[in-house]
């Protein structure tokens, strides 16, 4: 989502001519002229109290020994002895770790083949090739994870996989996938580059475009080549929306894609040593084992460091490139 | 929007032999990418029609060696399961992009209004959600315990709704709108509803468009707070969360073709899956070359520039 929170934010710094006559007046007699405006954002003010701010009081639940029946007031309070069981279980060092790691490698390999993709496709002449290739590529953002985890069983599952067929015909032995926690972090990054690429790709296709052509036409005529275009010229250019994307991006890095992760390892138990993010710990954790207080315990430790994490990247971008920070 | 340029290339320029290359390597990578791309697609669809015998002894190929129409036939001969989960899918689908539409584009208008005081704050207030969650947990106790929606459709309908960041798009949509709309508006005496529903919303149809189809996608693809929310006495369940459900459990498989007759060893398994797969995920891929490029303009508002 923060790519293009990002690229949006660039449209903040045109300035309307309107602003200027605007007449300041104070507050309530601006609110009370326009309160129509007010009750047209109302319906959505709603909507937020009550499926984001309403819930956040409710986070006391990460403190108490939770009792469903009793309901959370009627729980024991026991402080901070949730968290501490899962720092020294070591749970919730082996989350972060996983959530990290995975973060990481999608957002640096992720980039890396979205940039690429993209300065490959500008060199595409045939308009008719590009549109086709680039409408192949975009697909996988639309469908569902579960298609998703369907589409991955079909390739690699063990006894009929299209995969492990080819590798059988070919006189190799297919290892069983299912039950080897190696190669997850490979297949997941795999699938989520799988999925992600195409979507990228139109966004950092779109900045190569704006880039002055005239730019490009006079270092061809000062003899650079294509190689040196690239290098030179594009590269340049992507850097100011790169860094603030990944600045963005390490914002986000201890939240989780659960969808993709939930459906291709599910309740597989095997797999959780390399594949168990907060996100699918959080939801077994209430769905499975009715475990209310560790469930809320790791979520609230990461909306809180993540809120940090968050905080600390816009100051970072503000240090930059002020017109890109989100507040 | 302005009309953005195709690319860079330059035709007109010289080529040596760096460009031709560069533009080798373009077409291999690009043409092997896209084929990966849709190659998973291609066999779902070939496995849903082979024969369950063929993939037990051969596994899923890129052609069914043999051919059956049986896990379509099955499905189709009791096709209540499927049909319910189709209707309450499209009910949901054009509710919610109807209602959440609407919300939207109202919100982002009245938030780009810069004569509207209040705008900032109550922008930072519906963008502080994104930022920070209150978690799972609080939120599922709220919907089930205050709320009392477990087991409701509206438990699914309601939270796909809106976004912070579809709030957002829109109102960097409504500014390219020209403010002389609204000023015109004005002088004519018109309120400012009558101007967002008279006036501004007829001259939006690119960004309606673009962002009806992000909500639209949302509710389509939807099965994660249906699992959260929708338990095993729901029995027309949103379809992406009934494919879940087949995929995952062989109760679940076995009832989507009301097979209580049918020993669990002789069900074509494998095959009733793709098929169902096909079956649930197919509009969505028929319509994806019409409205792709809505969710490009989507993706780009504000990167190009206009």
């Amino acid at each position: 989502m923060s790519l293009q929170r990002v690229l949006i934010r660039k449209k903040r710094t045109i300035q309307d001519p309107f602003s200027s006559q605007v007449k300041k007046t104070s507050l309530w007699k601006n609110t009370v002229r326009s309160k129509t405006l007010l009750f047209m954002c109302l319906p959505a003010i709603i909507f937020f109290i009550a499926f984001s701010y309403i819930p956040m009081p409710f986070s006391y639940i990460a403190f108490t020994k939770f009792n469903y029946i009793k309901g959370i007031f009627g729980s024991p309070f026991v402080g901070f002895k949730n968290f501490a069981f899962l720092f020294t279980s070591g749970q919730l060092t082996l989350l972060l770790r996983n959530t990290i790691l995975f973060n990481l490698a999608f957002i640096l390999l992720g980039n890396f083949f979205q940039i690429t993709f993209a300065i490959l496709l500008n060199e595409v002449q045939s308009r008719r090739f590009k549109k086709l290739t680039q409408s192949m590529m975009f697909l996988p953002y639309f469908i569902s994870a579960v298609l998703v985890s369907l589409l991955v069983y079909n390739l690699i599952n063990y006894d009929y996989g299209f995969i492990s067929a080819l590798v059988r015909s070919a006189g190799g032995t297919m290892p069983k996938l299912y039950s080897q926690a190696s190669a997850w972090p490979f297949i997941i990054v795999a699938v989520n580059l799988w999925q992600t690429t195409g979507y990228g790709t139109i966004i950092y296709f779109a900045a190569i475009t704006s880039i002055d052509e005239s730019m490009i036409e006079a270092a061809t005529v000062d003899g650079a080549n294509g190689f040196q275009r690239i290098r030179y010229i594009m590269l340049p250019s992507l850097k100011p929306t790169v860094i603030i994307l990944l600045l963005f991006a390490m914002g986000g890095i201890i939240r989780g894609n659960f969808g993709l992760f939930y459906n291709l390892v599910g309740n597989n138990s095997v797999l959780f040593k390399t594949t168990d993010i907060i996100e699918t710990y959080v939801y077994r954790a209430l769905m499975n084992n009715f475990n209310f207080s560790q469930g809320s315990a790791v979520g609230l430790f990461q909306s809180v460091v993540g809120f940090g994490i968050v905080l600390i990247a816009n100051t970072v971008v503000r240090r930059i490139e002020p017109d890109y920070a989100l507040f | 929007m302005a009309k953005k340029p195709e690319s860079n290339n330059l035709r007109h320029l010289k080529l040596d032999w760096t460009d031709r290359t560069i533009r080798g390597f373009t077409y291999v990578f690009v043409t092997l990418f896209a084929v990966a791309c849709i190659i998973p697609f291609w066999l779902i669809i070939a496995s849903s029609f082979a024969d369950e015998a063929s993939i037990r002894r051969t596994g899923f190929a890129l052609w069914p060696a043999v051919v059956s129409l049986r896990s379509y036939n099955l499905i189709l001969n009791n096709p209540d399961l499927l049909i319910g989960s189709y209707i309450v899918t499209i009910a949901m689908t054009v509710i919610g992009t109807i209602i959440g539409l609407f919300v939207v584009s109202m919100t982002g208008y009245a938030l780009q209004r810069k004569d509207f005081q209040l705008r900032n704050r109550i922008s930072f207030f519906i963008y502080f959600t994104s930022l920070f969650t209150a978690g799972l947990v609080p939120f599922y106790y709220v919907m089930v315990k205050m709320y009392g929606l477990k087991d409701n459709y509206l438990a699914v309908l309601l939270p796909l709704l809106m976004n912070p960041w579809l709030i957002i798009l829109m109102k960097n949509f409504v500014k390219a709108i020209p403010h002389e709309i609204t000023e015109s508006g004005k002088i004519d005496g018109a309120g400012d509803f009558t101007i967002f529903y008279k006036l501004i919303l007829p001259s939006m149809t690119p960004a309606l468009a673009t962002i009806g189809l992000f909500i639209a996608l949302g509710y389509w693809n939807e099965w994660y707070f249906s699992s959260l929310f929708l338990t095993t006495i729901v029995k027309y369940r949103p379809l992406q969360y009934h494919l879940y459900n087949i995929v995952n459990t062989v109760a679940s498989l076995k009832n989507s073709i009301a097979a209580s007759n049918i020993v669990v060893q002789d069900l074509p398994s494998e095959t009733l899956k793709m098929a169902t797969a096909v079956l649930a995920t197919g509009p969505i891929i028929f319509a994806y070359p019409f409205v792709q490029k809505y969710f490009v303009a989507g993706l780009t508002v504000g990167a190009v520039k206009g």
